[in-house]
Protein backbone atom coordinates (compact mmCIF):
# COMPACT_ATOMS: atom_id res chain seq x y z
CA UNK A 1 0.00 0.00 0.00
CA UNK A 2 1.34 3.46 -0.88
CA UNK A 3 1.98 5.81 1.98
CA UNK A 4 -0.23 8.82 2.60
CA UNK A 5 -0.53 11.77 4.93
CA UNK A 6 -2.65 10.85 7.95
CA UNK A 7 -4.89 13.33 9.76
CA UNK A 8 -7.10 12.83 12.81
CA UNK A 9 -8.89 16.15 13.39
CA UNK A 10 -11.27 16.59 16.30
CA UNK A 11 -14.17 18.36 14.57
CA UNK A 12 -16.28 18.15 11.42
CA UNK A 13 -14.78 21.48 10.28
CA UNK A 14 -11.29 20.05 10.82
CA UNK A 15 -12.20 17.05 8.64
CA UNK A 16 -13.52 19.31 5.87
CA UNK A 17 -10.47 21.55 5.87
CA UNK A 18 -8.08 18.57 5.84
CA UNK A 19 -9.98 17.19 2.83
CA UNK A 20 -9.86 20.56 1.08
CA UNK A 21 -6.11 20.88 1.69
CA UNK A 22 -5.34 17.49 0.14
CA UNK A 23 -4.70 16.55 -3.51
CA UNK A 24 -6.78 13.40 -3.26
CA UNK A 25 -8.02 13.14 0.29
CA UNK A 26 -10.35 10.41 1.57
CA UNK A 27 -12.28 10.04 4.79
CA UNK A 28 -11.34 6.99 6.87
CA UNK A 29 -14.11 5.58 9.07
CA UNK A 30 -13.97 1.85 9.97
CA UNK A 31 -11.59 1.19 7.10
CA UNK A 32 -13.31 -2.12 6.32
CA UNK A 33 -13.88 -1.17 2.69
CA UNK A 34 -11.23 1.50 2.08
CA UNK A 35 -8.21 -0.32 3.55
CA UNK A 36 -8.83 -3.59 1.65
CA UNK A 37 -9.11 -1.59 -1.55
CA UNK A 38 -5.87 0.28 -0.75
CA UNK A 39 -4.10 -2.96 0.18
CA UNK A 40 -4.94 -4.31 -3.26
CA UNK A 41 -3.61 -1.05 -4.78
CA UNK A 42 -7.01 -0.24 -6.27
CA UNK A 43 -6.92 3.15 -4.52
CA UNK A 44 -3.99 5.28 -3.42
CA UNK A 45 -5.25 8.49 -1.79
CA UNK A 46 -2.70 11.19 -0.96
CA UNK A 47 -4.29 11.84 2.43
CA UNK A 48 -6.53 9.92 4.85
CA UNK A 49 -8.66 11.90 7.25
CA UNK A 50 -9.71 9.69 10.15
CA UNK A 51 -13.01 10.31 11.93
CA UNK A 52 -11.81 8.65 15.15
CA UNK A 53 -11.45 11.88 17.12
CA UNK A 54 -14.61 13.63 15.90
CA UNK A 55 -17.15 13.63 18.75
CA UNK A 56 -20.91 13.22 18.35
CA UNK A 57 -20.96 10.99 15.27
CA UNK A 58 -21.78 7.77 17.13
CA UNK A 59 -25.13 8.64 18.69
CA UNK A 60 -28.47 6.94 18.02
CA UNK A 61 -31.39 9.31 18.67
CA UNK A 62 -35.11 8.59 18.70
CA UNK A 63 -36.90 11.60 17.15
CA UNK A 64 -40.37 10.06 17.40
CA UNK A 65 -41.14 9.77 13.70
CA UNK A 66 -37.59 8.67 12.84
CA UNK A 67 -34.33 7.30 14.21
CA UNK A 68 -31.21 9.35 13.58
CA UNK A 69 -28.12 7.16 13.45
CA UNK A 70 -24.72 8.87 13.56
CA UNK A 71 -22.35 8.17 10.65
CA UNK A 72 -19.72 6.50 12.87
CA UNK A 73 -22.14 4.04 14.50
CA UNK A 74 -20.72 0.59 13.84
CA UNK A 75 -22.79 -2.26 12.49
CA UNK A 76 -22.34 -4.00 15.88
CA UNK A 77 -23.68 -0.93 17.68
CA UNK A 78 -26.77 -0.69 15.44
CA UNK A 79 -27.40 -4.45 15.78
CA UNK A 80 -27.19 -4.31 19.58
CA UNK A 81 -29.01 -0.99 20.11
CA UNK A 82 -32.16 -1.47 22.19
CA UNK A 83 -33.76 1.58 20.51
CA UNK A 84 -33.16 0.24 17.00
CA UNK A 85 -34.27 -3.26 17.99
CA UNK A 86 -37.51 -1.93 19.38
CA UNK A 87 -38.32 0.75 16.79
CA UNK A 88 -36.98 -0.75 13.53
CA UNK A 89 -36.16 -4.39 14.27
CA UNK A 90 -35.52 -5.13 10.58
CA UNK A 91 -32.67 -2.60 10.60
CA UNK A 92 -31.01 -4.09 13.68
CA UNK A 93 -31.34 -7.58 12.21
CA UNK A 94 -29.86 -6.43 8.89
CA UNK A 95 -26.86 -4.80 10.63
CA UNK A 96 -26.29 -7.98 12.64
CA UNK A 97 -25.86 -9.97 9.44
CA UNK A 98 -23.27 -7.73 7.77
CA UNK A 99 -19.97 -9.55 7.21
CA UNK A 100 -18.58 -11.13 10.37
CA UNK A 101 -18.25 -9.91 13.98
CA UNK A 102 -14.92 -8.17 13.38
CA UNK A 103 -16.26 -6.36 10.30
CA UNK A 104 -19.26 -5.30 12.39
CA UNK A 105 -17.03 -4.07 15.23
CA UNK A 106 -15.27 -1.57 12.93
CA UNK A 107 -17.45 -0.93 9.86
CA UNK A 108 -19.80 2.05 10.05
CA UNK A 109 -23.12 3.09 8.55
CA UNK A 110 -21.58 6.30 7.15
CA UNK A 111 -18.81 4.35 5.42
CA UNK A 112 -21.25 1.84 4.04
CA UNK A 113 -23.57 4.41 2.47
CA UNK A 114 -20.70 6.59 1.18
CA UNK A 115 -19.02 3.56 -0.40
CA UNK A 116 -22.25 2.32 -2.06
CA UNK A 117 -20.96 -1.14 -2.79
CA UNK A 118 -23.49 -2.83 -5.12
CA UNK A 119 -23.55 -5.89 -2.79
CA UNK A 120 -23.78 -3.99 0.51
CA UNK A 121 -26.80 -4.26 2.79
CA UNK A 122 -27.30 -0.68 3.97
CA UNK A 123 -28.23 0.69 0.52
CA UNK A 124 -31.24 -1.68 0.47
CA UNK A 125 -32.13 -0.78 4.04
CA UNK A 126 -31.94 2.95 3.28
CA UNK A 127 -33.90 2.83 0.03
CA UNK A 128 -36.40 0.28 1.36
CA UNK A 129 -37.11 2.20 4.54
CA UNK A 130 -37.05 5.58 2.79
CA UNK A 131 -34.10 6.95 4.80
CA UNK A 132 -32.55 10.40 4.41
CA UNK A 133 -28.77 10.81 4.25
CA UNK A 134 -27.57 13.83 6.22
CA UNK A 135 -24.27 15.48 5.35
CA UNK A 136 -22.41 18.48 6.71
CA UNK A 137 -24.30 20.66 4.19
CA UNK A 138 -27.56 19.02 3.04
CA UNK A 139 -30.11 16.23 3.29
CA UNK A 140 -30.44 13.77 0.43
CA UNK A 141 -33.25 11.23 0.04
CA UNK A 142 -32.07 7.66 -0.45
CA UNK A 143 -33.81 7.50 -3.81
CA UNK A 144 -31.50 10.29 -5.01
CA UNK A 145 -28.40 9.21 -3.10
CA UNK A 146 -27.59 5.70 -4.31
CA UNK A 147 -26.41 5.66 -7.93
CA UNK A 148 -24.85 2.84 -9.87
CA UNK A 149 -21.84 0.96 -8.36
CA UNK A 150 -19.91 3.12 -5.90
CA UNK A 151 -21.61 6.31 -7.19
CA UNK A 152 -23.22 8.87 -4.90
CA UNK A 153 -23.83 12.63 -5.19
CA UNK A 154 -21.30 13.31 -2.40
CA UNK A 155 -18.74 16.02 -3.17
CA UNK A 156 -15.06 15.21 -2.63
CA UNK A 157 -15.04 17.26 0.56
CA UNK A 158 -18.48 16.25 1.86
CA UNK A 159 -19.02 14.28 5.03
CA UNK A 160 -22.00 12.05 5.85
CA UNK A 161 -22.88 12.90 9.45
CA UNK A 162 -25.99 10.75 10.03
CA UNK A 163 -28.75 8.72 8.43
CA UNK A 164 -32.42 9.20 9.42
CA UNK A 165 -34.75 6.22 9.16
CA UNK A 166 -38.51 6.82 9.34
CA UNK A 167 -40.44 4.52 11.66
CA UNK A 168 -42.56 2.26 9.46
CA UNK A 169 -45.47 -0.08 10.24
CA UNK A 170 -43.51 -3.17 9.30
CA UNK A 171 -40.32 -4.15 7.50
CA UNK A 172 -38.07 -7.13 6.92
CA UNK A 173 -34.85 -7.87 5.08
CA UNK A 174 -34.07 -11.19 3.41
CA UNK A 175 -30.61 -11.88 2.04
CA UNK A 176 -29.05 -14.68 0.07
CA UNK A 177 -25.46 -14.22 1.04
CA UNK A 178 -22.12 -15.07 -0.44
CA UNK A 179 -21.00 -17.83 1.92
CA UNK A 180 -17.43 -16.50 2.21
CA UNK A 181 -17.83 -12.72 2.41
CA UNK A 182 -21.49 -12.52 3.54
CA UNK A 183 -22.14 -9.75 1.01
CA UNK A 184 -25.55 -9.98 -0.65
CA UNK A 185 -25.86 -12.08 -3.80
CA UNK A 186 -29.42 -10.77 -3.63
CA UNK A 187 -30.92 -8.92 -0.68
CA UNK A 188 -34.43 -7.47 -0.50
CA UNK A 189 -35.80 -4.99 2.03
CA UNK A 190 -39.59 -4.73 2.11
CA UNK A 191 -41.22 -1.96 4.16
CA UNK A 192 -44.90 -1.27 4.67
CA UNK A 193 -46.36 2.03 5.79
CA UNK A 194 -49.50 4.17 5.43
CA UNK A 195 -47.89 5.70 2.30
CA UNK A 196 -47.56 2.32 0.63
CA UNK A 197 -44.99 -0.42 0.22
CA UNK A 198 -41.34 -0.13 -0.78
CA UNK A 199 -39.25 -2.99 -2.17
CA UNK A 200 -35.49 -2.36 -2.52
CA UNK A 201 -33.01 -4.84 -3.98
CA UNK A 202 -29.25 -4.96 -3.42
CA UNK A 203 -26.57 -7.37 -4.64
CA UNK A 204 -28.40 -8.33 -7.82
CA UNK A 205 -27.82 -5.24 -9.96
CA UNK A 206 -25.18 -2.59 -10.56
CA UNK A 207 -26.71 -0.62 -7.71
CA UNK A 208 -29.69 -0.80 -5.38
CA UNK A 209 -33.04 -0.57 -7.20
CA UNK A 210 -36.76 -0.60 -6.39
CA UNK A 211 -39.26 -2.98 -7.97
CA UNK A 212 -42.34 -0.90 -8.80
CA UNK A 213 -44.40 -3.89 -9.91
CA UNK A 214 -43.89 -5.66 -6.59
CA UNK A 215 -44.63 -2.48 -4.66
CA UNK A 216 -47.95 -2.03 -6.49
CA UNK A 217 -48.94 -5.68 -6.04
CA UNK A 218 -48.13 -5.58 -2.32
CA UNK A 219 -50.05 -2.34 -1.83
CA UNK A 220 -53.15 -4.23 -3.06
CA UNK A 221 -52.47 -7.52 -1.31
CA UNK A 222 -49.64 -7.71 1.20
CA UNK A 223 -48.81 -11.40 0.88
CA UNK A 224 -45.96 -13.55 -0.40
CA UNK A 225 -48.33 -14.88 -3.08
CA UNK A 226 -48.73 -11.37 -4.47
CA UNK A 227 -45.03 -11.22 -5.46
CA UNK A 228 -44.52 -14.92 -6.25
CA UNK A 229 -45.39 -14.42 -9.92
CA UNK A 230 -43.41 -11.20 -10.41
CA UNK A 231 -39.87 -11.49 -11.65
CA UNK A 232 -37.34 -8.82 -12.52
CA UNK A 233 -35.58 -8.92 -15.87
CA UNK A 234 -32.10 -10.41 -15.79
CA UNK A 235 -30.90 -7.78 -18.30
CA UNK A 236 -28.21 -5.72 -16.64
CA UNK A 237 -28.07 -7.84 -13.48
CA UNK A 238 -24.66 -8.90 -12.15
CA UNK A 239 -23.13 -12.19 -13.15
CA UNK A 240 -20.09 -13.70 -11.44
CA UNK A 241 -18.65 -17.01 -10.29
CA UNK A 242 -21.18 -17.18 -7.44
CA UNK A 243 -24.37 -16.53 -9.42
CA UNK A 244 -25.37 -15.70 -12.96
CA UNK A 245 -27.81 -12.93 -13.88
CA UNK A 246 -30.77 -15.26 -14.35
CA UNK A 247 -30.20 -16.94 -11.03
CA UNK A 248 -29.96 -13.52 -9.37
CA UNK A 249 -33.25 -12.50 -10.97
CA UNK A 250 -34.83 -15.68 -9.57
CA UNK A 251 -33.35 -14.96 -6.12
CA UNK A 252 -34.90 -11.48 -6.08
CA UNK A 253 -38.39 -13.00 -6.19
CA UNK A 254 -37.53 -15.64 -3.58
CA UNK A 255 -36.00 -13.05 -1.22
CA UNK A 256 -38.95 -10.70 -1.75
CA UNK A 257 -41.37 -13.50 -0.77
CA UNK A 258 -39.31 -14.30 2.33
CA UNK A 259 -39.13 -10.65 3.35
CA UNK A 260 -42.91 -10.22 2.95
CA UNK A 261 -43.53 -13.34 5.03
CA UNK A 262 -41.15 -12.10 7.72
CA UNK A 263 -43.02 -8.76 7.87
CA UNK A 264 -45.92 -10.73 9.38
CA UNK B 1 6.66 9.87 10.70
CA UNK B 2 3.75 9.78 13.13
CA UNK B 3 4.51 8.45 16.62
CA UNK B 4 2.03 6.06 18.20
CA UNK B 5 1.64 4.94 21.76
CA UNK B 6 -0.64 2.13 22.80
CA UNK B 7 -0.96 -0.33 25.65
CA UNK B 8 -0.16 -3.81 24.38
CA UNK B 9 -0.76 -6.72 26.75
CA UNK B 10 -0.71 -4.31 29.67
CA UNK B 11 2.54 -2.54 28.75
CA UNK B 12 2.75 0.93 27.19
CA UNK B 13 4.58 0.74 23.84
CA UNK B 14 5.60 3.60 21.54
CA UNK B 15 7.15 3.72 18.10
CA UNK B 16 7.43 5.86 15.00
CA UNK B 17 5.39 4.37 12.19
CA UNK B 18 4.34 5.31 8.67
CA UNK B 19 0.75 6.32 8.11
CA UNK B 20 0.26 3.11 6.15
CA UNK B 21 1.67 0.80 8.84
CA UNK B 22 -1.02 -1.72 9.70
CA UNK B 23 -1.66 -2.62 13.32
CA UNK B 24 -0.62 -6.21 12.56
CA UNK B 25 2.73 -5.03 11.16
CA UNK B 26 3.27 -2.82 14.18
CA UNK B 27 2.67 -5.82 16.46
CA UNK B 28 4.72 -8.34 14.47
CA UNK B 29 7.57 -6.21 13.19
CA UNK B 30 8.01 -3.40 15.71
CA UNK B 31 7.09 -5.35 18.84
CA UNK B 32 8.11 -8.85 17.65
CA UNK B 33 4.73 -10.21 18.75
CA UNK B 34 4.48 -12.78 15.98
CA UNK B 35 1.61 -14.79 17.48
CA UNK B 36 -0.82 -12.63 15.49
CA UNK B 37 -0.86 -14.05 11.97
CA UNK B 38 -1.64 -12.81 8.47
CA UNK B 39 -3.50 -15.32 6.35
CA UNK B 40 -4.99 -13.24 3.53
CA UNK B 41 -4.91 -9.86 1.84
CA UNK B 42 -8.68 -9.49 1.57
CA UNK B 43 -9.66 -8.96 5.24
CA UNK B 44 -11.57 -12.23 5.31
CA UNK B 45 -9.62 -14.95 7.16
CA UNK B 46 -9.43 -13.71 10.77
CA UNK B 47 -5.89 -15.05 11.47
CA UNK B 48 -4.98 -11.50 12.57
CA UNK B 49 -7.74 -10.95 15.17
CA UNK B 50 -6.69 -9.08 18.32
CA UNK B 51 -8.67 -7.17 20.92
CA UNK B 52 -8.71 -3.40 20.71
CA UNK B 53 -10.42 -1.59 23.57
CA UNK B 54 -12.16 -4.84 24.51
CA UNK B 55 -13.47 -5.73 21.04
CA UNK B 56 -12.16 -8.23 18.52
CA UNK B 57 -10.85 -6.55 15.36
CA UNK B 58 -8.87 -7.57 12.28
CA UNK B 59 -5.43 -6.07 12.89
CA UNK B 60 -4.64 -6.39 9.16
CA UNK B 61 -7.40 -3.89 8.41
CA UNK B 62 -6.66 -1.22 10.99
CA UNK B 63 -3.94 1.42 10.78
CA UNK B 64 -1.47 1.53 13.66
CA UNK B 65 -2.08 5.30 13.81
CA UNK B 66 -5.82 4.68 14.25
CA UNK B 67 -4.94 2.51 17.29
CA UNK B 68 -3.04 5.36 18.94
CA UNK B 69 -4.03 5.43 22.62
CA UNK B 70 -5.82 2.10 22.41
CA UNK B 71 -5.62 -0.87 24.74
CA UNK B 72 -4.61 -3.89 22.65
CA UNK B 73 -4.47 -7.55 23.71
CA UNK B 74 -2.84 -10.18 21.53
CA UNK B 75 -2.64 -13.95 21.94
CA UNK B 76 0.64 -13.44 23.84
CA UNK B 77 -1.24 -11.48 26.49
CA UNK B 78 -3.65 -14.23 27.52
CA UNK B 79 -1.59 -16.71 29.51
CA UNK B 80 -0.43 -16.03 33.03
CA UNK B 81 3.12 -17.31 32.83
CA UNK B 82 2.89 -21.03 32.08
CA UNK B 83 -0.76 -21.06 33.04
CA UNK B 84 -2.76 -20.90 29.81
CA UNK B 85 -6.02 -18.95 29.51
CA UNK B 86 -9.06 -21.28 29.86
CA UNK B 87 -9.88 -20.79 26.17
CA UNK B 88 -6.32 -21.79 25.19
CA UNK B 89 -6.55 -24.85 27.45
CA UNK B 90 -9.86 -25.81 25.86
CA UNK B 91 -8.36 -25.64 22.35
CA UNK B 92 -5.54 -27.93 23.50
CA UNK B 93 -7.82 -30.37 25.30
CA UNK B 94 -10.40 -30.61 22.53
CA UNK B 95 -7.94 -30.84 19.68
CA UNK B 96 -9.19 -27.50 18.31
CA UNK B 97 -6.12 -27.06 16.12
CA UNK B 98 -3.99 -28.90 13.64
CA UNK B 99 -1.40 -26.64 11.97
CA UNK B 100 -2.29 -23.85 14.39
CA UNK B 101 -2.16 -21.02 11.86
CA UNK B 102 -5.75 -19.88 12.47
CA UNK B 103 -5.64 -20.56 16.22
CA UNK B 104 -4.57 -17.17 17.63
CA UNK B 105 -7.38 -15.46 15.72
CA UNK B 106 -9.88 -18.17 16.67
CA UNK B 107 -9.02 -17.86 20.36
CA UNK B 108 -9.17 -14.05 20.39
CA UNK B 109 -12.48 -14.08 18.51
CA UNK B 110 -13.92 -16.78 20.80
CA UNK B 111 -13.04 -14.81 23.95
CA UNK B 112 -14.82 -11.74 22.56
CA UNK B 113 -17.90 -13.91 22.00
CA UNK B 114 -17.87 -15.27 25.56
CA UNK B 115 -17.35 -11.78 27.00
CA UNK B 116 -20.60 -10.75 25.28
CA UNK B 117 -22.49 -14.01 25.54
CA UNK B 118 -21.23 -16.16 28.45
CA UNK B 119 -23.05 -19.34 27.43
CA UNK B 120 -23.37 -19.38 23.65
CA UNK B 121 -25.24 -22.17 21.88
CA UNK B 122 -23.45 -24.26 19.29
CA UNK B 123 -25.25 -22.31 16.56
CA UNK B 124 -24.17 -19.01 18.06
CA UNK B 125 -20.55 -20.19 18.18
CA UNK B 126 -20.64 -21.27 14.54
CA UNK B 127 -22.25 -18.03 13.46
CA UNK B 128 -19.77 -15.95 15.47
CA UNK B 129 -16.80 -17.69 13.82
CA UNK B 130 -17.99 -16.52 10.36
CA UNK B 131 -14.86 -14.38 10.06
CA UNK B 132 -12.33 -17.02 11.15
CA UNK B 133 -11.27 -19.46 8.48
CA UNK B 134 -9.58 -22.78 9.25
CA UNK B 135 -8.07 -24.87 6.47
CA UNK B 136 -7.35 -27.94 8.62
CA UNK B 137 -9.84 -28.95 11.26
CA UNK B 138 -13.26 -28.87 9.62
CA UNK B 139 -14.36 -26.66 12.54
CA UNK B 140 -16.08 -29.33 14.67
CA UNK B 141 -13.36 -29.49 17.29
CA UNK B 142 -12.96 -25.73 17.25
CA UNK B 143 -16.65 -25.37 18.08
CA UNK B 144 -16.33 -27.98 20.86
CA UNK B 145 -13.30 -26.14 22.21
CA UNK B 146 -15.11 -22.81 22.24
CA UNK B 147 -18.13 -24.31 24.05
CA UNK B 148 -15.82 -25.89 26.65
CA UNK B 149 -13.75 -22.70 26.92
CA UNK B 150 -16.94 -20.72 27.53
CA UNK B 151 -17.87 -23.08 30.37
CA UNK B 152 -14.39 -22.87 31.84
CA UNK B 153 -14.41 -19.06 31.64
CA UNK B 154 -17.57 -19.12 33.73
CA UNK B 155 -18.99 -16.00 32.10
CA UNK B 156 -16.26 -13.58 31.05
CA UNK B 157 -12.47 -13.34 30.75
C1 LIG C 1 -14.72 -9.51 4.98
C2 LIG C 1 -15.73 -8.41 4.78
C3 LIG C 1 -17.07 -8.73 4.66
C4 LIG C 1 -18.02 -7.72 4.48
N1 LIG C 1 -19.32 -8.10 4.36
C5 LIG C 1 -20.26 -7.15 4.16
C6 LIG C 1 -21.64 -7.51 4.05
O1 LIG C 1 -22.04 -8.68 4.18
N2 LIG C 1 -22.54 -6.51 3.83
C7 LIG C 1 -22.14 -5.20 3.75
O2 LIG C 1 -23.00 -4.35 3.57
N3 LIG C 1 -20.86 -4.83 3.87
C8 LIG C 1 -19.91 -5.78 4.08
N4 LIG C 1 -18.60 -5.38 4.22
C9 LIG C 1 -18.26 -3.95 4.14
C10 LIG C 1 -18.37 -3.29 5.51
O3 LIG C 1 -19.71 -3.23 5.92
C11 LIG C 1 -17.75 -1.90 5.53
O4 LIG C 1 -17.48 -1.65 6.86
C12 LIG C 1 -18.57 -0.75 5.05
O5 LIG C 1 -19.08 -0.97 3.78
C13 LIG C 1 -17.74 0.53 4.98
O6 LIG C 1 -17.73 1.13 6.22
P1 LIG C 1 -16.38 1.65 6.89
O7 LIG C 1 -16.76 2.42 8.08
O8 LIG C 1 -15.49 0.50 7.10
O9 LIG C 1 -15.83 2.65 5.80
P2 LIG C 1 -14.37 2.93 5.22
O10 LIG C 1 -13.79 1.69 4.67
O11 LIG C 1 -13.58 3.67 6.23
O12 LIG C 1 -14.75 3.93 4.05
C14 LIG C 1 -15.43 3.50 2.88
C15 LIG C 1 -15.62 4.68 1.93
O13 LIG C 1 -16.54 5.61 2.46
C16 LIG C 1 -15.92 6.89 2.67
N5 LIG C 1 -16.46 7.37 3.95
C17 LIG C 1 -16.42 6.71 5.15
N6 LIG C 1 -17.14 7.38 6.07
C18 LIG C 1 -17.62 8.50 5.46
C19 LIG C 1 -18.43 9.58 5.90
N7 LIG C 1 -18.91 9.64 7.14
N8 LIG C 1 -18.73 10.56 5.01
C20 LIG C 1 -18.25 10.48 3.73
N9 LIG C 1 -17.50 9.48 3.25
C21 LIG C 1 -17.18 8.50 4.11
C22 LIG C 1 -14.44 6.63 2.64
O14 LIG C 1 -13.73 7.77 2.22
C23 LIG C 1 -14.35 5.47 1.67
O15 LIG C 1 -14.39 5.94 0.36
C24 LIG C 1 -17.63 -6.36 4.42
C25 LIG C 1 -16.27 -6.03 4.56
C26 LIG C 1 -15.33 -7.03 4.74
C27 LIG C 1 -13.89 -6.64 4.88
S1 LIG D 1 -5.05 -11.49 7.75
FE1 LIG D 1 -6.84 -12.34 6.89
S2 LIG D 1 -8.36 -11.12 7.86
FE2 LIG D 1 -6.56 -10.23 8.61
S1 LIG E 1 -5.52 -25.45 12.32
FE1 LIG E 1 -4.60 -25.15 10.39
S2 LIG E 1 -5.76 -23.46 9.64
FE2 LIG E 1 -6.83 -23.95 11.40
Amino acid sequence: MDDFQYHAPSSVDGVLSALRGADDGKVLAGGMSLLPVMKLAMAAPSDLVSLRNVPGLSDIEDHGHCLKIGACCTHAQVAASSVVRERIPALAAMAGRIGDPQVRNRGTIGGSVAHNDPAADYPAACVGLGATIITDRRKISSDDFFGSMFETPLEDDELVTAVCFPIVDGAAYAKFENPASKYAVAGVMVARDSDGVRVAVTGAGAGVFRVAEMEAALADDFSADAVAGISVSSDGLLSDNVAGAEYRAHLVTVMAKRAVEACG
Amino acid sequence: MPAVTMTVNGVSRSADVEGRTLLVDFLREKLQLTGTHVGCDTSQCGACVVHMNGQSVKSCTCLAVDADGADVTTIEGLANGADLHPMQKAFREHHGLQCGFCTPGMVMSAIDLVNRNPSPSEGEVRHWLDGNFCRCTGYHNIVKAVMAGADAMGGGS
